[in-house]
């Protein structure tokens, strides 16, 4: 088969099984349009800006589980592309970015949209490449996929100068089924010893927890995990990358830890005698201060990435491997050895745990006219029963949305964790949309970050892609408002959201419906009217408390036993303590 | 403590921004780094010179072997190895008396003097980087016009070698 460069692309994509291109269209790229426009096997979704091409893939591949897949052109196709694909770097997300160039022979010359790609991605991708030569473009992409797939997943770019798509050279080609690339071979299996030792040391535990994050649910691990923790009878902390992975309703699950998480989950961190981690990387959100961090623990980390083991916290026991792997054969060892696990002192654990359970941390005052966005994201998670997909942005409402919405399947729960994007959740929940059409989709956002990438509100409409907006709508930069409040004094520099559009006239304007809430009677009738709208993109804007706070809260310095714990759960903890019962 | 790092990388053309890249971005510390081809034209050998805890040692040999473009890599500081660094000084050599130091220098420190003119000698040294630092110190620092240092480059004493 002979083919031109932008054949070779729109074939390779094809039998790579990609079904769906994001992507926005630009004089580097319009061969590759061309033949994009003469085929119907890969489909392209037009977005309306470069990011939220991005953020759309990163969704669909947090969603699927397999690559996302963005074109768009050079200059500024590729920067306006950069936030995205940082975004799905810091969160390990399978991205395969392919931007336009400018025309092999004036790269160098400050050509008309010329900007390096290669150097300007360089340090927020797993890979990238520059494609030199035609016929290695075909074993390029292949490696772009190969690298973004495997190991620890992340973006790779493939920058393709415009000369090596035009349509009248044409070569042979032939989907490359494999390709090898000598430097790089991650290591699934994990080192036999030092599982056994894990094994043991989490079999000695007199307080253990089980501490994990998204690396489970990149690996598809969830299966064994849950056999794992259920074996094992201990306690299991999730990070915020990783709700879902156990169920959120389950008991032996304590809750989300770190900066956001419950007061029972970071206690229990801070108490524990033994602490195995996998598939997560004691970020600072996790760890607090990390002179402070696990005083009693000895500490399991198991990785695929070498490099995040012992890169803040020290590791007793590292082992790299992929997390499914490693927790089958953990499985195995346990059912193995003659060890068994300490009863009495999980008991009396479990008990300590329980009574730190009781204080309620995420407990907060019900308010008879003013909406409270907790109870938002309750009412949400009552009428889509638990099981719709919930993309969210940046602020108070992600953490609301992670605190309240009880994931119990992996890859329900979609939000930018390491990065911190707002702008990701609009677009992030047209990505899942697509992938899951017959599913809810929500997007949990602020009236700040939504208008990071409302634009996309036109392309849900263009593709059908009817997602729900569910707005918190504080009126505040609220996360940023919070830290004002905290720790200066209350002085709210530049937080406050003046002059807000009519959110329902705009999403009217935009082709969908467009549903504003502001009195607690009225929310739930407003909620199942946004779902039973099945086919309509619906906007529910709700107006909520301006000055609601996300509590607990582990501030800066700060260890896992000092968090800032709210006002209700300070009675609760007054009334114990006057009680002497007080743990 | 200071580690001298000696890599197999690709020989393409972003592999050293890359490596740059890495130092300059998480921060470490980079005190000299030589590259060039070795026999095999697909492969660059590189040798960096860095400084830093055992933990940041750690994380830099991690990170560095992360790199898609990095084939092999090994820290030599623990083994036993060889270390050399080429300069060449240009000092000023007007007068028979300061021409005679020069060279009497030069003969001590085992230089050798490749080039000159009626007012200046070029002169060429090979050794660690103390030698080189020793020789510099020993000049005039008036008399130095420029100085030209190659950075380190390592190898394993006996039949280890870095190789594929
Ligand atoms: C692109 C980007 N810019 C700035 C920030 C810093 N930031 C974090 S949370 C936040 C406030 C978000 O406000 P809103 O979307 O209204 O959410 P709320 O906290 O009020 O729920 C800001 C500005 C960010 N995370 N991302
Ligand atoms: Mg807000």
């Amino acid at each position: 088969m002979e083919l031109s460069g932008s054949e070779i692309i729109i074939q390779f994509l094809k039998d790579e099984g990609v079904k769906h291109l994001f992507g926005y269209p630009g004089g580097a790229v319009l061969h590759i349009y061309d033949a994009l426009q003469k085929q119907d096997d890969v489909e392209h979704i037009l977005v309306r800006h470069e990011q939220g091409a991005t953020h759309a893939a990163d969704g669909y591949a947090r969603a699927t589980g397999k690559p996302g897949v963005c074109l768009v052109t050079s200059g500024p196709g590729a920067t306006n592309a950069i936030t995205g694909i940082a975004t799905a770097y810091m969160d390990s997300v399978p991205l395969v970015v392919i931007t336009g160039q400018v025309p092999s022979h004036v790269i160098g010359q400050d050509a008309f949209q010329e900007v390096d790609a290669v150097g300007v991605s360089r340090p927020c991708v797993k890979h990238n490449f520059l494609v030199k030569d035609l016929n290695k473009l075909a074993e390029t992409l292949k490696k772009a996929f190969f690298v973004a797939t495997t190991g620890r997943p992340g973006p790779v770019v493939v920058d393709i100068p415009k000369d090596i798509t035009a349509p009248h050279i044409k070569i042979p080609y032939q989907y490359p089924e494999k390709v090898e690339i000598r430097s790089y071979n991650p290591n699934f299996k994990g080192h036999p010893r030092q599982i056994k030792r894990a094994v043991e040391l989490l079999l000695s535990a007199k307080r253990p927890i089980i501490y994990t994050g998204g690396g489970i649910i990149m690996a598809d691990a969830s299966q064994e995990l849950r056999e794992f923790v259920r074996k094992l009878g201990y306690p299991i902390t999730q990070t915020l990358m990783g709700l879902g992975a156990f169920p959120g309703t389950d008991s032996q699950f304590i809750g989300m830890l770190g900066m956001h998480g419950t007061y029972e989950a970071n206690m229990a961190m801070h108490e524990c005698d033994v602490l195995i981690c996998i598939g997560a990387r004691f970020d600072d959100r996790i760890t607090g201060v990390t002179s402070k961090f696990c005083p009693y623990a000895q500490i399991i980390h198991i990785d695929i990435d070498p490099a995040s083991i012992s890169k803040t916290i020290n590791a007793d026991i590292p082992i790299v491997g992929g997390a499914k792997q490693v927790l089958i054969e953990m499985l195995k060892q346990i059912d193995m050895t003659e060890l068994e696990v300490d009863k009495t002192a999980l008991d009396a654990w479990w008990k300590t745990i329980k009574s730190w359970q009781a204080q309620d941390s995420f407990a907060y005052e019900q308010t008879k006219d003013l909406i409270q966005p907790q109870a938002a994201v309750e009412e949400l998670y009552k009428v889509t029963k638990g099981d719709a997909y919930v993309t969210s942005d940046v602020g108070q409402h992600q953490m609301y949305a992670a605190q309240f919405y009880h994931f119990d399947e992996p890859r329900r729960w979609i939000n930018s964790g390491g990065l911190g994007t707002m702008g990701f959740g609009l677009p992030a929940a047209m990505g899942v949309k697509l992938a899951f059409p017959d599913k809810d989709v929500a997007c949990v956002t602020g009236e700040g970050s939504i208008q990071m990438c409302i634009q996309e509100l036109s392309t849900c409409l263009q593709y059908d892609l009817p997602v729900k907006i569910i707005n918190l709508n504080n009126r505040y930069l609220g996360m940023v408002r919070q830290w004002q409040e905290f720790f200066y004094e209350k002085r709210y520099s530049h937080v406050y959201m003046d002059s807000l559009p009519d959110f329902v006239k705009l999403t009217e304007a935009y082709g969908h419906v467009g549903i504003r809430v502001d009195h607690p009677d009225d929310l739930h009738d407003a909620m199942k009217e946004a779902f039973k709208l099945k086919d309509r993109t619906v906007f529910l804007d709700i107006i909520t408390d301006q000055e609601a706070n996300v509590y607990p809260m582990i501030s800066a310095g700060k260890a896992h036993n000092e968090m800032d714990i709210s006002p209700l759960q300070q009675k609760v903890q007054a009334s114990l303590k006057a009680k002497g019962e007080l743990v | 403590m200071r580690h001298i790092i000696s890599l197999l990388v690709e020989n393409e053309a972003g592999a050293l921004s890359r490596i740059s890249g890495l130092f300059s971005a998480r921060g470490y510390n980079i005190e000299s780094l030589t590259v060039a081809t070795t026999e095999d034209q697909t492969l660059s050998r590189m040798t960096i010179i860095t400084t830093g805890s055992d933990r940041i040692i750690e994380q830099i040999t991690k990170q560095l072997n992360k790199l898609i473009d990095v084939v092999k890599l090994q820290d030599f500081t623990e083994g036993n190895f060889i270390e050399r660094e080429m300069m060449f000084v240009k000092v000023k050599a007007d007068g028979e008396s300061q021409r005679a130091e020069v060279k009497r220098l030069s003969d001590i420190f085992r230089a050798r003097i490749i080039d000159v003119t009626d007012t200046t000698f070029c002169i060429e040294l090979t050794g660690s980087g103390d030698k080189l630092d020793a020789y510099i110190r020993s000049m005039h620092e008036n008399n130095i016009v420029e100085v030209v240092r190659s950075g380190s480059m390592g190898i394993m004493r006996g039949e280890k070698a870095l190789t594929l």
